[in-house]
C-alpha cells in the first residue's frame, strides 16, 4: 500500500514539471526537454491517480470512507477504463502522426474542444455521482464551481468545434453578424444566471435539469461567439479558446478540490490569455473588440473608406523575378497564410538554400499574426528545414528594410499594408506591420488582387517599387527554383 | 516605334544611352531598337551582346539618327567629327531626342533642334519630386561620380584609407572631408567610409545633417545661423559673412584632413570657391583634393577641369568625366532612367507626350519645335511635404497614450476580492484560490519568456497538459457502469487521453523540426 501523501507529492512534482515544461519553450534548444518534462509530469499524475482509483493507496484516518473514486472490483470496469485510455491514446497518436503542419491550427482547435467536452462531462458527472466529499456548509460554493466548470467547458467545446470547422474551410470564415447579436448574447448569459440561481438553490442533487439547460445555452453562446469572429482574428480565437480550456480545467480543479488541476488549468489559462494579448497587440485591436466580433470579411470585398483609384499595378513574370533575385544581395522573405495554403514552404526552403549558396543574405520576417495560429509560420519553416536563426520577428527585422535589396512577400497582405501606418481612417490603422515598402524592390506573390482578411485594399501593390507575381505560391516557387538553377 | 542609340561622339565619352539589358526592357515596352555599330564598346558592351537581345546593329550613324522615331543619347548633340555635320541636323524632322541637353546653356542647339520641329526631353531637367526619382539621371550619375571621386583620390593618395596596426608600425586612418552633401557627396561619404576612412562632411543646408550622420560621417557646421536650402534639393548662394566663415572653417580643417572631395554647385551659377589657396597650403604634402565642380570653375583654388595638377604639394583632381570612367554601370543606370521615362510616357503602344503629366512637362524642352522650357513646376519644400503626411509614429504614439494604465486599479480590485473571500472563512476554498492565483502568476512569468517562434508548440503543449482533466474523469469512475456519472467519467477519460497523446506527440513532432 502506498501512503496517500505520496500521491499528493506526485501531484506536486507533476505541477512543477508542467511549469518547467512551459519554461523549456523559452528557447528552441531547450524546447524538447520541456516537452519531455510535460510527458513525465503527465505520466506521473495519471499513474498516481490510477493507483488511487485502483485502491492501492493507504488513506489516512477519516478520509478512506469519504473517498468514493475507487473502481468497483469487477473486471468489466477495469476493462472499460483500460479501453478508454487505450482508444484515446491510439486516436490521439494517429491524429498527431497524420496531421500536416499546415493543418496545425485545425488540430489545435479540435483538441481544445476535447478539453471543453471533458470538463462538461466531468462537471455533470460530479454533480450526479458526487465522487467528491463536500465539507459541511460548502455545498453552495461547490455547486457554483460545478456550474462554472460546465459553463466554461461548454463554451470551449462548441467554440472550438466551430473554430475547427472554420479553419478547415468547411464553414466560411465570414463573420456571422446577426442583428442584435450582442443583445442575444446578453440574453443568453442572463438566462444562464437565472438557471444558476435555480441550480444552487435546489435541494441535494435534484437540479439536473437547469444544469443541462445551461449546458445547452452555453453551447450556443460558444458557437455564436466564434461565428461572429472573422477569419483575420482566428489567431486570437484559437489562443482565446486555449485560454478557456485552461480555465475550464482550473474550474474542474476547484470542483474536485484538486490542486494539480488548478495549477495546470491556471498555467494553461494564463498562457492562452497572454497569447491572445500578444495577437491583439499585433493587430492593434482590443481583446473586447475581437470577442465582440464582426470584423473582417472572407476575402475579395473592398470595404475601405478610401475607394479611390490607386494607380497602376506592375507585374513581374517568373523570369523577371529570377533576375531580381539574382541581382539582390540582401533578401528578406515575408510569408503569410497564402504560403501555408499552397504548402509552398518546402519549395521556398530550396530557393532559400540556393540563394544562400550564392552568398546572398536571406532572412525571414515573421509578423505575429501571420497565418492562423500564433507561430504558425515558424512551424512551417521549421518543417521545411529553414534554419531558425534566419527567421526573425517583426520587431527584430523592421529596421532593416531600408537596407534591403529585395523583399519577397509570399501570400501575405494585411501584415504588409502601409495604410496601417499612413491612413488613420483605415480599418487596420495603427496595426504594426512589416515595412517592406522601404526596401528597394518588393515582389508580391499572390493568387489574385483580392484583399486580405481585413477586406481592405493594399496600397503596397501600387507602389513604384512593387511588382506583383501572380500564381499559386507553390507553383511559382517551383518555377523560380527552376529559373534560378538554369 | 523605333528607338535609335547612336555612338557618343564627345571626346573621351565612354557611356552609351542603352545597355543590352536596357534594350531588352525597351523591347518589353514595345519598342524596337537600333544601335550604331560600336556604340557600347567603350562601356564594354560589344555589338554581339546587343544583337543577342534582338537589337539591330547599323553601321551608319546617319541611318540611326534619321530612321528612328526616338533617339536616346547621353551627351547633347554636337558636330559629328566623322561626318562633319551637326548631330541635330541628322535627327529626323519631327523626331524625338532624349538626353542630357542643358537647355540653359545651349541656346544655339535649341534653335537648331527647334528648326527640325523636334521634340526634346532633357534628362537633366527631370523634376526633383518623389515620383520622378526613378528617372532622375542626374542623381544616378552624381552617385557614380561621388563613388568614383573617392577611388580617384585613393589612386593619388600615398597611404591606406583604413588605419592599421602592423608589425612594422602604426598607420593612422585617412581623414576625408566631403563638402556638399548632395547625392554625390553622400555617395562619396559612403565609399570613403567603406574603405575605412574617418569622414567629415559640410553642407550649407541644415536638413542634410541627419543624412550625413546616417552615412557614418561627422557633420561640420559654422557658427553662423543661415539656412542654405534652395529649390529642387540644391543649395542657394550664401551671404559674404557666411562664405568667410566657411573659408575659415576649411582653412582650419585643412591641416587635419588628408583628402577633400568638393561637390558644391549652385544651379545656373559658377561653382562657389570654397577651398582657398590658403586652405590648400595648410594641407599636408601628399594630400589630395577631388573637385567635382571643376567643370563649372571648381570649388578649389587652382583646380583645372579634366586635369590633375599639383599645387603646394597637394594633388588637385578636376576630372569632369567621372561617370564615364565607370561607363558600364553608368550606362546601365542612365538607360534605366530612360526606360522609366518611356514607361511613364506609356510605352510604345500608348506613347504620348502628355504635358499635363508633371514629370513629362518638367523634362520637356521642345515639343514639335515649340519652346517649352523652363517649365513652371510646383515645388514643395521638404518640411512642408513632411507636414502634409501625418507622421505615422506620432499617430501610433498618440493612440498608445490614450490607453490608460489601469494596472494598479485592477490589482487593487483583485486584492479586495481575495480579502472578501478570506472573510467568508472557508479556509479550504481560500487555499485553492491561493494556489490558483499563484499559478496564474507563475504562468504569466513563464509564458512571457516563450520565444515567439515557439508559440504553436506552446499551444499544443498547453493543450496536452490541459488534458490533466483526465484526473477528474478518472475520479468519477468509481460507480457501477449503469450509473450515468460513471459513463460520463469514462467518456471524459477517453477524450482527455486523445488530448494528452495527441498534444504531446504533435509537439514532439514540431520541436524535432526546430532542431538543426
Amino acid at each position: 500500500m502506498i501512503p496517500y501523501g505520496a500521491i499528493l507529492s506526485s501531484y506536486l512534482v507533476a505541477a512543477v514539471l508542467f511549469i518547467l515544461s512551459l519554461g523549456g519553450l523559452s528557447h528552441q534548444k531547450t524546447s524538447r526537454r520541456g516537452n519531455l518534462y510535460g510527458i513525465i509530469g503527465m505520466a506521473l499524475a495519471v499513474g498516481a491517480t490510477a493507483l488511487l482509483i485502483l485502491g492501492k493507496v493507504q488513506f489516512p484516518e477519516g478520509l478512506a470512507e469519504n473517498f468514493r473514486g475507487i473502481l468497483l472490483d469487477d473486471p468489466t470496469t477495469s476493462t472499460v477504463f483500460a479501453a478508454a485510455i487505450g482508444i484515446g491514446a491510439l486516436t490521439g497518436s494517429i491524429l498527431a502522426a497524420r496531421v500536416a503542419m499546415t493543418s496545425m491550427p485545425e488540430m489545435v482547435a479540435i483538441l481544445h474542444s476535447f478539453v471543453g467536452l471533458a470538463a462538461v462531462l466531468v462537471g455533470i458527472s460530479t454533480y450526479l455521482g458526487s465522487g467528491i466529499t463536500v465539507p459541511v456548509g460548502g455545498e453552495l460554493v461547490h455547486n457554483i464551481e460545478i456550474y462554472l466548470a460546465v459553463f466554461i467547458g461548454a463554451i470551449t467545446f462548441t467554440g472550438s468545434v466551430l473554430a475547427f470547422l472554420k479553419l478547415r474551410g468547411s464553414v466560411s470564415g465570414k463573420p456571422l453578424t446577426l442583428p442584435g447579436r450582442h443583445l442575444l448574447n446578453l440574453l443568453m448569459v442572463a438566462g444562464c444566471v437565472y438557471l444558476a440561481i435555480e441550480f444552487v438553490s435546489a435541494e441535494g442533487h435534484s437540479a439536473v435539469e437547469p444544469l443541462l439547460w445551461m449546458t445547452l445555452i452555453a453551447c450556443v453562446i460558444g458557437f455564436h461567439m466564434v461565428a461572429a469572429i472573422g477569419g483575420a482574428d482566428m489567431p486570437v480565437v484559437v489562443s482565446m479558446l486555449n485560454s478557456y480550456s485552461g480555465w475550464a480545467a482550473a474550474a474542474a480543479g476547484f470542483m474536485l478540490k484538486n490542486d494539480l488541476l488548478i495549477v495546470t488549468g491556471a498555467l494553461v489559462g494564463s498562457s492562452g490569455a497572454i497569447l491572445s494579448y500578444i495577437m491583439c497587440r499585433a493587430m492593434n485591436r482590443s481583446f473586447i473588440s475581437v470577442i465582440l466580433g464582426g470584423f473582417g470579411t472572407d476575402s475579395g470585398v473592398v470595404v475601405s473608406g478610401k475607394a479611390q483609384d490607386q494607380g497602376k499595378v506592375r507585374t513581374f513574370d517568373v523570369h523577371e523575378a529570377v533576375e531580381a533575385m539574382r541581382d539582390a544581395s540582401d533578401i528578406i522573405i515575408v510569408p503569410g497564410y497564402g504560403m501555408a495554403v499552397a504548402q509552398a514552404q518546402h519549395s521556398l526552403s530550396q530557393v532559400v538554400d540556393f540563394l544562400k549558396d550564392k552568398g546572398k543574405t536571406v532572412r525571414f520576417g515573421i509578423h505575429p499574426v501571420a497565418g492562423r495560429l500564433p507561430g504558425h509560420m515558424n512551424v512551417l519553416l521549421a518543417e521545411a528545414n529553414v534554419d531558425y536563426d534566419i527567421v526573425l520577428e517583426m520587431d527584430e527585422i523592421n529596421g532593416d528594410f531600408p537596407a534591403t535589396d529585395l523583399v519577397m512577400v509570399i501570400g501575405a497582405n494585411d501584415i504588409v499594408n502601409p495604410d496601417a501606418l499612413d491612413d488613420p481612417t483605415s480599418p487596420i490603422a495603427g496595426m504594426p506591420v512589416l515595412e517592406v515598402w522601404k526596401s528597394d524592390t518588393v515582389v508580391v506573390m499572390k493568387r489574385s488582387m483580392g484583399t486580405g482578411y481585413a477586406g481592405v485594399q493594399n496600397p503596397l501593390f501600387f507602389k513604384d517599387n512593387s511588382r506583383m507575381l501572380f500564381g499559386d505560391a507553390k507553383e511559382v516557387m517551383d518555377q523560380l527554383l527552376t529559373g534560378l538553377r538554369s | 516605334m523605333k528607338i535609335g542609340v547612336p555612338r557618343e561622339v564627345w571626346p573621351g565619352e565612354c557611356r552609351v544611352a542603352a545597355s543590352p539589358a536596357n534594350v531588352k526592357r525597351l523591347q518589353k515596352l514595345g519598342f524596337s531598337v537600333v544601335i550604331e555599330k560600336g556604340a557600347g564598346s567603350a562601356a564594354s558592351f560589344d555589338d554581339e551582346s546587343y544583337r543577342s537581345v534582338g537589337a539591330e546593329i547599323v553601321d551608319d550613324p546617319a541611318t540611326v539618327w534619321g530612321h528612328s522615331d526616338i533617339v536616346i543619347k547621353v551627351r547633347a548633340p554636337m558636330v559629328h567629327p566623322d561626318l562633319g555635320t551637326h548631330e541635330a541636323d541628322l535627327l529626323r524632322e519631327g523626331g524625338t531626342l532624349i538626353g542630357f541637353i542643358w537647355p540653359g546653356e545651349e541656346q544655339a542647339l535649341l534653335e537648331k533642334l527647334a528648326s527640325r520641329k523636334a521634340t526634346v526631353l532633357a534628362m537633366d531637367c527631370v523634376p526633383r519630386i518623389t515620383r520622378a526619382q526613378k528617372l532622375d539621371a542626374l542623381s544616378s550619375m552624381a552617385n557614380i561620380a561621388g563613388y568614383r571621386a573617392v577611388l580617384e583620390a585613393a589612386q593619388h593618395f600615398g597611404s591606406f584609407f583604413t588605419g592599421q596596426m602592423t608589425a612594422a608600425g602604426k598607420v593612422p586612418p585617412a581623414r576625408v572631408l566631403v563638402v556638399g552633401a548632395g547625392v554625390a557627396g553622400l555617395s562619396a561619404i559612403g565609399a570613403a567610409r567603406g574603405l575605412g576612412a574617418i569622414v567629415r562632411a559640410f553642407d550649407t543646408r541644415p536638413v542634410v545633417e541627419e543624412q550625413v550622420q546616417s552615412m557614418g560621417a561627422e557633420f561640420l557646421t559654422v557658427e553662423l545661423e543661415e539656412d542654405g536650402t534652395g529649390s529642387g534639393g540644391y543649395a542657394k548662394q550664401m551671404s559674404q559673412a557666411f562664405i568667410d566663415a566657411e573659408h575659415a572653417l576649411f582653412e582650419q580643417q585643412a591641416g587635419e584632413i588628408d583628402i577633400i572631395i568638393t561637390t558644391a554647385v549652385i544651379p545656373g551659377k559658377p561653382a562657389p570657391l570654397l577651398i582657398t589657396e590658403q586652405a590648400v597650403k595648410n594641407m599636408k604634402p601628399g594630400s589630395v583634393i577631388v573637385d567635382l565642380a571643376a567643370e563649372r570653375g571648381g570649388n578649389t583654388a587652382g583646380a583645372v577641369a579634366d586635369q590633375v595638377v599639383k599645387s603646394h604639394g597637394v594633388t588637385i583632381i578636376g576630372y569632369t568625366d567621372l561617370p564615364s570612367r565607370m561607363a558600364r554601370v553608368s550606362s546601365e543606370l542612365y538607360g534605366n532612367n530612360i526606360c522609366h521615362l518611356l514607361d511613364d510616357m506609356g510605352g510604345a503602344e500608348e506613347y504620348r507626350v502628355d504635358e499635363d503629366d508633371e514629370v513629362v512637362r518638367g523634362t520637356l524642352v521642345l515639343h514639335d519645335g515649340e519652346m517649352k522650357w523652363p517649365a513652371q513646376v510646383k515645388e514643395l519644400p521638404e518640411e512642408q511635404m513632411k507636414e502634409k503626411g501625418t507622421d505615422p509614429s506620432e499617430f501610433v504614439a498618440k493612440a498608445a497614450a490614450e490607453k490608460k494604465d489601469r494596472g494598479p486599479w485592477m490589482l487593487l480590485l483583485v486584492g479586495l476580492a481575495l480579502i472578501a473571500v478570506g472573510w467568508s472563512g472557508d479556509s479550504g476554498f481560500l487555499h485553492q484560490v491561493s494556489v490558483f492565483v499563484l499559478s496564474c502568476f507563475i504562468g504569466y512569468q513563464v509564458i512571457w519568456n516563450v520565444s515567439a517562434s515557439l508559440h504553436t508548440p506552446l499551444m499544443s503543449v498547453t493543450n496536452a497538459i490541459s488534458g490533466i482533466i483526465i484526473v477528474g474523469g478518472m475520479l468519477q469512475m468509481g460507480g457501477s457502469l449503469e450509473e450515468p456519472a460513471t459513463v460520463l467519467g469514462v467518456i471524459a477519460v477517453l477524450f482527455a487521453t486523445i488530448n494528452i497523446a495527441g498534444g504531446f506527440l504533435v509537439t514532439q513532432r514540431m520541436l524535432k523540426m526546430f532542431q538543426r
